[in-house]
């Protein structure tokens, strides 16, 4: 059992073996560094080279200017361009915060917990140049509570930092001050929604506020403009600011830019997380490369995939060949979200699959909006009967409704009855798996068990979590 | 004028008895389209156009124009979290046709809404099957059922049957989450209503969401009650029977119930209510949403106290003192007894003082003081010692709604929060939305100190002083300059002279010359009384002064109007002398108290909901008192008494074109209040029975005048004494409402905890507190909130009789405080 | 069971004072109780209530919308086993299965002698190294039956005693006030809240 050191990204560094796509490694670098992690590390290897040249050779506006030429998307889910939203601070209203999205929680995504163990200094100049671009009195940096190894790696780096006055007071020698606060939570996905986040870092419980009246970027934090970003996003920075924006845009499409971080787990020979081109390699590059992940467990094939976490709509064998593009994927009907593949063979019980997906919601709901907080457990009850052999034949179409009373017209990009997108998530499995394997639904309903040729798993009623209220 | 309307029931409102956010009458009121103002907006509301005052949200302008919207988070008064999801519509807007929710949803001009659309009603339709998937369905045995908005919508807004075939969510039910109030988390739909009652409102955080998602519930802290003066609320604003009240409890079924519209005379705050009643019971009060007064609230005293109405100890009858104590009798022959009394004592001047008036109605303060004219009684009141002079009527006054839209709000006396609840609610709300800044000048720490801009303390006596150091300093007196300032004066402490806040409001009034003032007298209908001439003409026949006669036997008789000295007067022994010291007594009350033990003629007066008039609140707000219940036995108004014994008093009596003489009911004496009372004209019958917010009326009394105070040294062995009111003690109504009786804290000395140290005692021991006038023995507890070198004291509690050590005279009290035995 | 040491009302005062509002120390706070005591107690949170300035309700409210806060005793090695997609496709629940079986409780339960409790808890972000499970938060990926096993008897003589400290403990270094904090938005935001 490899022990608990984190999986190094098995970056495509050679040469192109199989004619995928290649591109540079731009903030993996240090994963196989083995002090990369810490202060003298980074410094070594180039680290706060692009503070100091912002600080002293550049306005906030230029630094600014870069990231929006980049077009860098934010790697939290929406994909929004982040040089566009920190655009979105009302002017001269102050103080205005920086809160960094290190919560990390989207079933199949593992990208940031990495980043902040392997690079946390990285991340660290990161949000000090963020900040200095929007004038952000403080920044928040909200790591997942169950990462105690990211919260311990980022506590440190934040002390060498100050020690050498790379963050606090005066930085660098120059009038630009600014601080970070290393904050976490305490087991709560919903919390990775930025308004949620924001309730969690007020000490609240994590439910998400209403957009609008809370866009962040016109009342976030203590209601003052506040900049929502993920670790993924602000790591990109200092590469952007020692290179250029231009040079991000470049790397990629010109409707994906730059590298990407993708977390390809589930039925492949050799899962991992991979910097790759953004926009130009496609899901079957990830899939079958020798690079990447080396084709699907025993020779079997795919029979669906999760091509961008836990809430979007699953693919198929037809969309492998899609490239990782935003917009391409938006157009096929589902979502890149936070860069999560996760790949499902053709011994998969799709009924099973499908619950332990909308399980997960249930079990996240903040509980605020009623359709999310009855429905999702509704849907989740329904489906665990199904499972054990209780299933009824009026049950799917109870099901199909149930979904549309969360999400009206079973639309994507999904309508919603709640305030958040985590209600409607949970429509996403159901209508992915029973618009294409609705026989399997069925054979559950009719006979108590999957059908012929598929896995199943040792599912028992499980008690959850300990000792909850 | 409308019964109460459900905010969740608009259209159905004449059978609807709940007062769950009652906008009274004002639905009815307005029948017609408003014109166009010139700063309205148009909206299209299911295709017809309407137009709108700029700044409110589409849930209410769909309300108010025939579009109902379903709803059972949203809620008028506290702010919208969109929480049920109930409300959605369709909005048209440039990014095409959006389904949102409207309770969330700012209007703007040219706004298109659709309530009604085949989409709406499917999503409003889940919603509500989702709402009802872990609900227990039991409402036959629910205090809601029948007034329940979730049933109601259930029904028409909902789809018929539930295909939830799963298992409940199951909790323990129902838990007591505080004296008054039950929770069923079963039936409870998470609307975040009571929870943010509790947070924006009331701003006790005692009652919270706990857990996650599915799982998540309304609880308190685990063995931390919620304990807040203002608990009912939630009750009412419940939409389901989530939480219920335990003196209504299975008391009716909403369908039993009848209800007229009211106002509570429980404080002077004068809040509008509903009263209902089953069988000829009262058993429930709900707030109205009064936009002047109450926005809807009660405080737990006002509401809960209708059981003492009911209580088995009611005086019903007559009663005249015999041999064998006090003895039922007929009206006849009380009466001729009682006026018998008077007539022998009228012989002498000035020998019948007239306590009272305050607890009645205007009708019934207006005849008594009719009759002292009449009996040419100089002594008389309408307090008890226990407050202002008459004179703080006469500066000029601020309504409720100045006072917390006012820049800068002076609280000058009492702790709002114990005295005048809901005008506590009031000015904390004007405090916490940043309209207003509290500048408080108070001996001990408040229940609006936490809101308050700045809260100064002062010795007990010394306010002016505190006041004229406060103007010295800048940012304070830049704050009494940027803008309107409304000064709230009442009797902070009991055991100090009145004299001390008539000084501080003077020396205010030098600074700010502008300022108004909202008088904060606390019982029922004092403001009324004193206006209708239970006004004392000076300080030689104030109720001080009439118990000072009556102890040195300078009277003959005493009428107690709903008064009772011996618990009300803070000069405890000088009441005591005075009942002891009048030769008669003559009592006219609602439930027996320490005086009517002494009396020798008592007359059973009917009680609130069991008579009509018109109250006045501490604003000069006139608003209607109504009957809804058959009077107790034989009682009898107020009013109807004094004009019985007026006739009754030879040469005394009435002469024969008094007015009162003609008056046959209640509503003839209120168009007699109108024409006679100077200021009282515009609070005719037909105006007052036509608004929920009554009328207000000038007061035309002289202002006060102080000649300045300032308290006696003080010796640095002794302390200063504060004697204050809790919502809970033993008056009368509180200790005959079963529900209430337990709530008072009961009398204790509460000190500083470096002073009980200091003083080598232990909270808990018994104390000898001796002042100059006496020694009593109490208990002693620490209190961070009461500052060093003072003793508080809480007024008229079981167990202690601090009103024992108080002198009327003395301009303050200082005590010298032992350990005991 | 009790209040916070005067070690840790020490360190969340730090903490308290790093933020704009004192309310934004809750969670940060409430860990603290729990490293102290391996849950967060009624006590803890009534002195957690006085510390920020809020009532123990409002500490409640927010501490049981998080999962990670036990309100009760828990093992001292809390071991979460991830059940997500991922971690199901390749065998989460035959491996929570073998744990149960191997510890004899049930998931969501405590063994007798109070050492482990097991969970079956959300992904853990660790999915391509499925199955994968946490011990009081310290990874274990592709864990096998065996794994599992040799993990228990290592936790129980005591072989992981550096690497993974009793259930509560997060992180081990703390982020701490440094003398060139600047203080700005605290100062900024205290401003803006002042009436
Ligand atoms: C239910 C839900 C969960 C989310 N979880 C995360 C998360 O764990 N991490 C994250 O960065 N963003 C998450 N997001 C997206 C954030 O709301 C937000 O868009 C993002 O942090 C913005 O950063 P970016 O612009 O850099 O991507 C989530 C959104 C939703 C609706
Ligand atoms: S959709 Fe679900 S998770 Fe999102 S706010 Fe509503 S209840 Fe909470
Ligand atoms: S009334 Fe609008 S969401 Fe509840």
């Amino acid at each position: 059992m490899p022990a608990d050191d984190p999986g190094a990204a098995n970056g495509s560094d050679g040469g192109a073996v199989s004619g995928v796509p290649t591109g540079p490694k731009l903030i993996t670098t240090r994963f196989d560094q083995a002090d990369g992690y810490t202060y003298d590390g980074y410094v070594r290897s180039g680290g706060y080279e692009a503070l100091r040249r912002a600080l002293t050779a550049m306005t906030p506006d230029a630094v600014h200017d870069q990231v929006k030429t980049s077009e860098i998307q934010g790697r939290g889910g929406a994909g929004f361009p982040a040089g566009v939203k920190w655009g979105f601070l009302p002017d001269g209203v102050f103080p205005r915060y920086i809160v960094v999205n290190g919560d990390e929680s989207e079933p199949g995504t593992y990208k940031d917990r990495m980043l902040m163990e392997l690079d946390p200094h990285q991340l660290i100049e990161g949000v000090v140049l963020a900040s200095y671009a929007v004038g952000a009195a403080q920044a928040f940096l909200y790591v997942r509570g169950e990462m105690a190894l990211a919260q311990e790696r980022i506590a440190q780096a934040l002390n060498d930092a100050y020690a050498n006055n790379l963050v606090g007071t005066n930085i660098l020698g120059t009038d630009f001050s600014v601080d970070i606060h290393l904050s976490w939570g305490a087991g709560a996905y919903i919390v990775g929604e930025e308004t949620a986040l924001i309730e969690s870092l007020e000490g609240e419980r994590g439910m998400p506020r209403l957009k609008p009246p809370f866009f962040p970027a016109a009342k976030g934090l203590y209601l003052q403009p506040t900049i929502v970003n993920n670790v993924e996003t602000l790591s990109n920075l200092p590469w952007i600011i020692n290179h250029s924006g231009q040079d991000f845009y470049d790397l990629a499409s010109p409707t994906s830019t730059g590298m990407r971080m993708f977390a390809v787990s589930g039925h492949v020979n050799a899962p991992g997380v991979f910097e790759v081109p953004n926009g130009t390699t496609t899901f079957r590059d990830l899939v079958e490369a020798p690079e990447y992940c080396g084709g699907v467990r025993n020779g079997r094939s795919v029979k669906a995939f999760i091509p961008g976490g836990a809430s979007a709509i699953w693919f198929f064998p037809e969309h492998l060949d899609l490239p990782l593009d935003k917009a391409t994927v938006d157009q096929a009907g589902s979502m890149l979200g936070s860069g999560a593949i996760v790949v499902m063979d053709d011994t998969t019980d799709m009924v099973a699959a499908c619950w332990r997906v909308v399980r997960f919601f249930a079990r996240e709901s903040c509980g605020k909006c009623t359709p999310c907080r009855e429905g999702t457990t509704w849907l989740e009850r329904i489906l665990k009967r199904m499972l054990d052999g209780n299933g009824r034949p009026e049950d799917l179409a109870t099901l199909v409704d149930v979904c549309e009373s969360i999400s009206p017209g079973l639309a994507w990009p999904p309508k919603q009855t709640t305030i958040c997108p985590l209600g409607p998530s949970a429509v996403s499995p159901i209508v992915s798996a029973v618009e294409r394997f609705r026989h399997e639904f069925d054979h559950y309903v009719e006979h108590g068990r999957p059908i012929d040729g598929v896995e199943r798993h040792a599912i028992h009623g499980t008690s959850g979590v300990a000792v909850h209220v | 004028m409308s019964e109460s309307t459900d905010d969740t029931q608009a259209s159905d409102a004449d059978e609807d008895v709940s007062a769950d956010d009652v906008d009274a009458a004002v639905d009815e009121e307005v029948t017609e389209e408003p014109e166009p103002e010139d700063d309205s907006i148009k909206l299209i509301i299911d295709g017809v156009e309407r137009r709108v005052d700029p700044g409110g949200l589409v849930i209410d302008a769909c309300n108010e124009h025939g579009s109902y919207v379903p709803h059972f988070c949203y809620h008028p008064r506290m702010s919208p979290v969109g929480m049920c999801r109930q409300c959605l519509v369709e909005v048209e807007g440039p990014r095409g046709t959006m389904t949102v929710v409207s309770c969330m949803t700012p209007t703007a001009d040219g706004q298109v809404v659709n309530t009604a659309t085949p989409a709406v009603k499917r999503a409003q339709e889940g919603v509500l099957e989702l709402l009802l998937a872990n609900h227990p369905l039991d409402c036959p045995v629910c205090d809601k059922g029948g007034e329940c908005p979730l049933q109601d919508q259930a029904f028409s807004h909902g789809p018929g049957e539930s295909r939830y075939v799963e298992q409940k969510r199951h909790y323990e039910k129902p838990i007591p989450i505080s004296d008054l109030v039950y929770l069923d988390r079963e039936r409870c739909i998470l609307c975040d209503r009571c929870t943010r009652f509790a947070d924006e409102v009331a701003g006790d955080k005692l009652i919270h969401f706990v857990s996650r998602g599915n799982n998540t519930q309304v609880m308190t802290f685990p063995d931390e009650p919620f304990v807040s003066y203002f608990s009912g609320n939630t009750v009412q604003i419940c939409p389901v029977g989530a939480l219920t009240a335990k003196p209504y409890r299975f008391k009716a079924r909403p369908w039993d119930l009848d209800q007229v519209e009211s106002t509570c005379m429980g404080c002077a705050v004068g809040c509008r209510i509903v009263v209902q009643a089953s069988r000829d019971e009262v058993i429930r009060y709900q707030g109205v949403d009064s936009d002047a007064v109450n926005w809807g609230w009660m405080c737990d005293r006002g509401r809960f106290n209708f059981e003492a109405l009911n209580s088995d100890q009611r005086l019903s009858e007559p009663m005249i003192r015999t041999e064998s104590g006090l003895t039922p009798t007929t009206w006849n022959i009380a009466l001729d007894a009682a006026a018998g009394v008077l007539r022998d004592a009228l012989a002498t001047p000035e020998s019948v003082g007239v306590l009272g008036g305050s607890r009645g109605t205007n009708e019934d303060a207006y005849a008594w003081a009719q009759l002292a004219d009449v009996m040419g009684s100089s002594y008389r009141d309408a307090q008890v010692g226990d407050g202002l002079p008459t004179g703080i009527l006469g500066y000029p006054r601020a309504t409720i709604n100045e006072a917390a839209n006012a820049s800068t709000i002076v609280l000058m006396g009492p702790d709002l929060k114990e005295e005048l609840g809901v005008l506590y609610l009031r000015l904390r709300d004007a405090a916490e939305k940043r309209r207003s800044r509290i500048l408080e000048f108070s001996a001990t720490e408040t229940g609006l100190t936490p809101y308050a801009w700045k809260s100064i303390r002062h010795e007990p006596g010394a306010q002016s002083a505190a006041v004229a150091a406060a103007l010295s300093d800048e940012a304070i007196a830049d704050q009494l300059a940027a803008g309107p300032v409304v000064i709230v004066a009442g009797r902070g402490n009991l055991a100090e002279s009145p004299d001390a806040v008539i000084a501080a409001v003077d020396a205010l009034f030098d600074a700010v010359p502008e300022a108004t003032v909202l008088p904060a007298l606390r019982r029922g209908n004092v403001n009324g009384a004193l206006l209708m001439g239970m006004a004392p003409a000076d300080d030689e026949h104030d109720a001080l002064a009439t118990l000072q006669a009556a102890s040195e036997g300078r009277l003959d008789v005493l009428i107690l109007v709903g008064s009772d000295p011996l618990s009300d007067c803070p000069d405890a022994d000088l009441a005591r002398r005075a009942i002891a010291g009048v030769a008669r007594v003559i009592s006219v009350d609602t439930h027996p108290t320490a005086s009517t033990q002494r009396a020798d003629v008592v007359l059973p007066a009917s009680s609130f909901a069991e008579k009509s008039g018109t109250t006045t609140n501490l604003e000069g707000r006139v608003t209607d008192v109504n009957q809804k219940v058959t009077a107790t036995g034989t009682s009898r108004p107020d009013w109807m008494i004094a004009l019985d014994l007026g006739v009754r008093l030879g040469e005394r009596s009435f002469p024969s074109d008094h007015p009162l003489r003609g008056a046959a009911t209640v509503d003839d004496v209120t168009e007699i209040v109108a024409s006679t009372v100077e200021g009282f004209a515009g609070a005719s019958h037909t105006e007052v029975k036509n608004t929920v917010d009554g009328v207000v009326v000038p007061a035309h009394v002289p202002r006060a005048t102080s000649a300045g105070f300032s308290p006696p040294p003080r010796n640095n062995y002794d302390y200063r004494l504060v004697i204050s009111r809790k919502l809970f003690d033993d008056a009368t109504g509180t200790q005959m409402s079963r529900s209430l009786a337990n709530l008072a804290p009961g009398g204790g000395l509460y000190l500083n905890p470096l002073d009980v140290a200091q003083l080598g005692v232990e909270v808990g021991d018994d104390v000898t507190v001796t002042s100059a006038q006496s020694t009593v023995v109490i208990n002693v507890a620490g209190d961070e909130r009461v500052p060093r070198g003072i003793a508080w004291s809480p007024f008229n509690q079981a167990g202690a009789s601090v009103g024992d050590i108080v002198d009327a005279g003395a301009g303050v009290t200082d005590v010298r405080i032992e350990r005991a035995g | 069971m009790s209040r916070l040491s005067d070690h840790h009302v020490i360190v969340a005062n730090d903490i308290i004072a790093r933020c704009p509002r004192p309310k934004s120390a809750l969670i940060p706070v409430l860990h603290l109780a729990q490293e102290q005591d391996g849950y967060v107690s009624t006590d803890a949170m009534e002195h957690i209530a006085e510390l920020i300035g809020i009532t123990p309700a409002e500490v409640y409210g927010t501490a049981s919308f998080y999962e990670m806060f036990k309100f009760e005793p828990v093992g001292k090695y809390c071991i979460n086993v991830c059940t997500n997609i991922s971690c199901q496709l390749l065998g989460a629940w035959e491996l929570l299965e073998h744990a149960e079986e191997r510890l004899g409780i049930k998931s969501g339960s405590t063994t007798t002698d109070g050492m482990f409790t097991i969970e079956d808890v959300e992904c853990i972000a660790a999915c391509t190294e499925a199955p994968a499970l946490q011990v009081n938060y310290r990874y274990r990926y592709r864990v096998t039956n065996e794994d599992f096993d040799a993990l228990v008897d290592d936790l129980r003589n005591g072989a992981l005693d550096d690497e993974i400290p009793p259930h509560g403990t997060l992180a081990r270094v703390r982020q701490t006030t440094p003398d060139n904090w600047a203080d700005t938005g605290r100062r900024a935001q205290e401003a803006v809240d002042a009436r």
